[in-house]
């Protein structure tokens, strides 16, 4: 049971809300805007948030419901992109992993907003289908379809079919996941 | 999909989701922009002030 103060917790999701916000919009300025909108409903309404349920979750409904009611009203169906998402690179493990996590993250900024959404709760934020379903306001399924369409998307702009591809995929992701240093050029 | 497909359908799958962990850890460790961490000064400033009052 966390026993935190709800205002403490909501500081500690801070830094994967930005994520999100991030990951949506791929758009630095908005995604601040975003935040700090969805930091100042959070807090002044912290007293409908329920002890003891998933607050990550709750941070990031209100997030995505501020995107696209913002989106809509904006009347924009292709966002404001100054590719936050993609030009994020941090020390890769050598330069065929970087080359690849840059691939990745270009093929990642084509997917349309939901599936990009639906990939990055489940795949990335470790939400279940059902959380996942519940932040976005629809069916399991749909959330099961739409990752599934993610990843097949991503599987076609990234030829990882091909066992070569795979094979230095591979490569690139062990490092990652191993957290190998690399020394600063 | 065939059975023969499944193994690797699993592995990039996992290769997906692992990369996606990969940028959003990334993401998570930019620094907090001032405009995020001055309105939550603001907030427990103005918690603080109503605690005082009540």
């Amino acid at each position: 049971m966390n026993n935190l103060d709800p205002r403490d917790e909501l500081v500690t999701h801070l830094p994967a809300l930005r994520a999100f916000a991030l990951s949506l919009t791929r758009n630095r300025a908005s995604a601040d805007d975003m935040m700090q909108d969805t930091v100042l409903k959070a807090w002044t309404n912290m007293d409908k948030f329920e002890p003891g349920t998933n607050m990550r979750a709750w941070l990031f409904t209100i997030l995505r419901n501020n995107f696209y009611t913002s989106r809509r009203k904006l009347n924009r169906e292709v966002a404001d992109v100054d590719n936050a998402f993609s030009d994020t690179l941090a020390v890769k493990p050598d330069h065929d992993g970087r080359l690849q996590m840059m691939d990745f993250k270009h093929a990642f900024d084509l997917l349309p907003d939901e599936q990009r959404e639906a990939l990055i709760l489940v795949g990335a934020s470790g939400f279940t289908y059902d959380e996942a379903a519940e932040t976005c306001g629809v069916a399991p399924g749909t959330i099961k379809s739409r990752v599934n369409r993610a990843r097949a998307k991503l599987t076609e702009l990234l030829k990882l079919e091909e066992d070569e591809a795979m094979e230095l995929t591979d490569t690139a992701t062990t490092a990652v996941v191993g957290n190998i240093e690399v020394p600063s050029r | 999909m065939t059975s023969r497909d499944a193994p690797k359908k699993a592995r990039i799958a996992k290769y997906i989701d692992e990369s996606l962990k990969q940028v959003f850890s990334e993401l998570e460790a930019d620094t907090m922009p001032d405009q995020i961490t001055d309105l939550l000064s603001v907030l427990r400033a103005q918690d603080d002030a109503l605690k005082g009052k009540k």
